[in-house]
C-alpha cells in the first residue's frame, strides 16, 4: 500500500468508527441497560427504558446518531512507538473528525472559546481533545473515541481535600454530585471517579475511568471493593432513568487512582450518560483492525 | 389511552394535567435554548416566532439540508438538553411569550415553578438521549430563524405528530416532581453515606 493510500484508509476508518460510536452503543453498555431494564419494577422507569431501547433500534435502522448531542470528540490514543503512521496521526485524527461530522452527520458542537463562534466542523483549538500514550516496542494503534455530551459533562467536578476529611470526604463529594448535577445528566450514569494527589490528575483519571468497560474493576482490591460499595450506595438512592426514580441509579462506578502526597487527597468525578458513546478500536501496522467494543459490526 | 394535546394550548387544556402524567403533542414545537433565551430576556430582542399558546423544546438538533431545495431541512436527531440552564430566564420567558409547554430534560427550579403557576404553563421531560425517536415525530421543519447562531441554537419550527412521551415535571399549579424527588433522594443519600463511611477508613 502506498503511504498516501494508507493514510487515507486510516482516516476513513477512524471517521467511520467515530460515526458508528455515535449511532450504536458499545456492547457492555447495551448489555447493562438491558439488565437494568429487566430488573426494573417501577412503571415510569420501565416506560423510559423501553423508550431508550426503541430509540437505539431506530438509530440503527435509520443509520442516525442515537442522541443529537454527539459531543465534543475526545480520544485516548495509545500509539506504539513503531506504528508506521505515528508522525501523521495528530492531523489525521482531526481530519477524521471533520469527515465524520459530514458523513454521520454529527451535530456541530465545537465553539471557539472567547471568539464564540461555532466552527461547524467539530474541530478547533485543541479539538478533538487528544490524550496521548506512547507504547514502547509496539507497532499498533489503540484508540478510544468518546463523544462527551454537554449534559454528562456538566456534573464534572473535582476537589482537593485535606487528609483529615479522608475517604469519607471523597465518597460524600461523589454522592453529593449524584443527587445534584447527576440527576440531569441522563441517568443511569457510568460514574468515573479519580482519586490521587492533585486536581488535574484526579480529573484525568475520572475521565480515563469512563473508558473502562461497565462492570470492570480496579486492580487494587480495596478500590475494587469501593467501586462495588459506591455502586450499591448510589443505587440505594433510587435515582432511576432520567432521575425520575427507579430501583437502581447507575450503570456502575469505575475508580482510577494514583499515589498521593500525604498532605492532600484529590477527588474528581466525571460521568457518562446512559447513552455512553465510547468505542475502542485497535489497528495493526497493516491497518487491519479489531473493534473491541462493537463486536459483529462492520465499518 | 394516549393523552394528546394540540397547539395552540389553552389554560383549560392544562387544568387536569398533574406531575408524573404522560402526554403527547400535535402541532408545532420550536427548538429554543440558551442564546435565544438570553437574546429575549437580557438583550430585549423580539423573538422571530409567535409562541403564544405554543411549545418550546430545549434542544439543539442535528438537521440536514434537503439536497436541491432552497431552505429546506430534514430533522435527523433531536433530543432534549439540560433545562436547568434556562432556569434563570424561564419565568420571564413564559411571561413575555405566553408559551404553554416547555420540553427539556431534568428538572427546573423555583423561578420556572412560579412562571408555570402564574401564567399557566407546564414543563415536561422527553426521555433524553432518545433523539431519533423524537426526530421521527417531526413531520416537517417549516421555518428556521436565527440561523446565525449555528445548528444547535437556531430556532427550528417543527410540525410534530404525537411528539412524546412527555413526562410532566412541573404542572400548571407549580408542583415540581424533581423537587419532590430530591427530598427523598437526599434522605436516602444521608443513610447511604453513614453506611459508606464505615467502609472507607483507609487512612490509619
Amino acid at each position: 500500500m502506498e503511504r498516501r493510500e494508507a493514510l487515507d484508509r486510516l482516516t476513513n476508518l477512524v471517521a467511520s468508527f467515530t460515526g458508528l460510536v455515535g449511532k450504536r452503543l458499545p456492547d457492555d453498555v447495551t448489555a447493562k441497560l438491558k439488565e437494568l431494564s429487566e430488573e426494573e419494577s417501577m412503571p415510569m422507569a420501565k416506560m423510559i427504558y423501553e423508550a431508550m431501547e426503541k430509540n437505539q433500534n431506530q438509530a440503527f435502522e435509520l443509520d442516525r446518531p442515537s442522541c443529537q448531542d454527539t459531543g465534543l470528540i475526545q480520544m485516548f490514543v495509545r500509539v506504539g512507538s513503531k506504528f508506521p503512521y505515528i508522525d501523521e496521526l495528530s492531523n489525521l485524527l482531526t481530519e477524521a473528525v471533520q469527515k465524520a461530522t459530514k458523513e454521520a452527520p454529527l451535530r456541530h458542537n465545537s465553539v471557539e472559546t472567547f471568539d464564540e463562534y461555532n466552527t461547524g466542523t467539530n474541530t478547533g483549538t485543541k479539538s478533538p481533545w487528544l490524550y496521548w500514550d506512547i507504547i514502547p516496542e509496539s507497532d499498533k494503534l489503540e484508540l478510544d473515541v468518546y463523544m462527551a455530551g454537554g449534559g454528562c459533562s456538566l456534573p464534572g467536578q473535582g476537589k482537593t481535600l485535606m487528609p483529615g476529611e479522608g475517604y469519607e470526604g471523597v465518597v460524600k463529594f461523589v454522592l453529593d454530585v449524584m443527587t445534584s448535577y447527576g440527576l440531569n445528566a441522563c441517568p443511569p450514569l457510568l460514574v468515573g471517579v479519580g482519586i490521587g494527589t492533585s486536581i488535574d490528575s484526579a480529573a484525568y483519571m475520572a475521565k480515563r475511568a469512563l473508558m473502562r468497560p461497565v462492570g470492570s474493576h480496579n486492580e487494587n482490591p480495596l478500590a475494587a471493593q469501593l467501586e462495588t460499595d459506591m455502586t450499591n450506595a448510589i443505587d440505594s438512592i433510587g435515582l432511576g432513568p432520567q432521575g425520575l426514580r427507579g430501583s437502581k441509579s447507575v450503570m456502575g462506578v469505575n475508580i482510577e487512582n494514583s499515589a498521593r502526597h500525604p498532605s492532600v487527597i484529590s477527588v474528581a468525578v466525571n460521568v457518562g450518560c446512559w447513552s455512553h458513546r465510547r468505542g475502542t478500536i485497535v489497528f495493526n501496522s497493516d491497518l487491519s483492525y479489531e473493534m473491541i467494543t462493537h463486536k459483529g459490526v462492520e465499518l | 389511552m394516549k393523552k394528546i394535546l394540540s397547539t395552540p394550548i389553552s389554560n383549560e387544556d392544562l387544568k387536569d394535567i398533574k406531575i408524573g402524567d404522560v402526554i403527547y403533542l400535535n402541532g408545532y414545537i420550536v427548538t429554543c435554548r440558551d442564546v435565544a433565551h438570553r437574546r429575549l430576556i437580557e438583550y430585549g430582542r423580539e423573538l422571530p416566532v409567535d409562541l403564544n399558546g405554543g411549545a418550546i423544546f430545549h434542544a439543539g438538533p442535528i438537521v440536514k439540508k434537503v439536497e436541491g431545495e432552497e431552505d429546506k431541512f430534514e430533522m435527523i436527531s433531536v433530543g432534549p438538553t439540560t433545562s436547568m440552564r434556562m432556569e434563570k430566564f424561564e419565568k420571564e420567558f413564559i411571561e413575555k411569550t405566553g408559551v404553554k409547554i416547555i420540553v427539556g430534560k431534568g428538572g427546573m427550579g423555583p423561578n420556572t415553578e412560579e412562571g408555570c403557576r402564574d401564567h399557566k404553563a407546564i414543563h415536561c421531560v422527553f426521555p433524553a438521549g432518545c433523539a431519533v425517536s423524537a426526530a421521527t415525530t417531526v413531520e416537517e421543519i417549516e421555518e428556521a430563524h436565527w440561523t446565525d447562531l449555528g445548528m444547535p441554537e437556531t430556532l427550528w419550527v417543527c410540525r410534530v405528530k404525537e411528539f412524546g412521551p412527555l413526562i410532566v415535571s412541573i404542572d400548571a399549579e407549580g408542583n415540581n416532581i424533581f423537587e419532590q424527588n430530591k427530598v427523598v433522594f437526599n434522605e436516602r443519600k444521608e443513610k447511604a453515606l453513614e453506611d459508606l463511611y464505615t467502609k472507607v477508613r483507609f487512612i490509619k
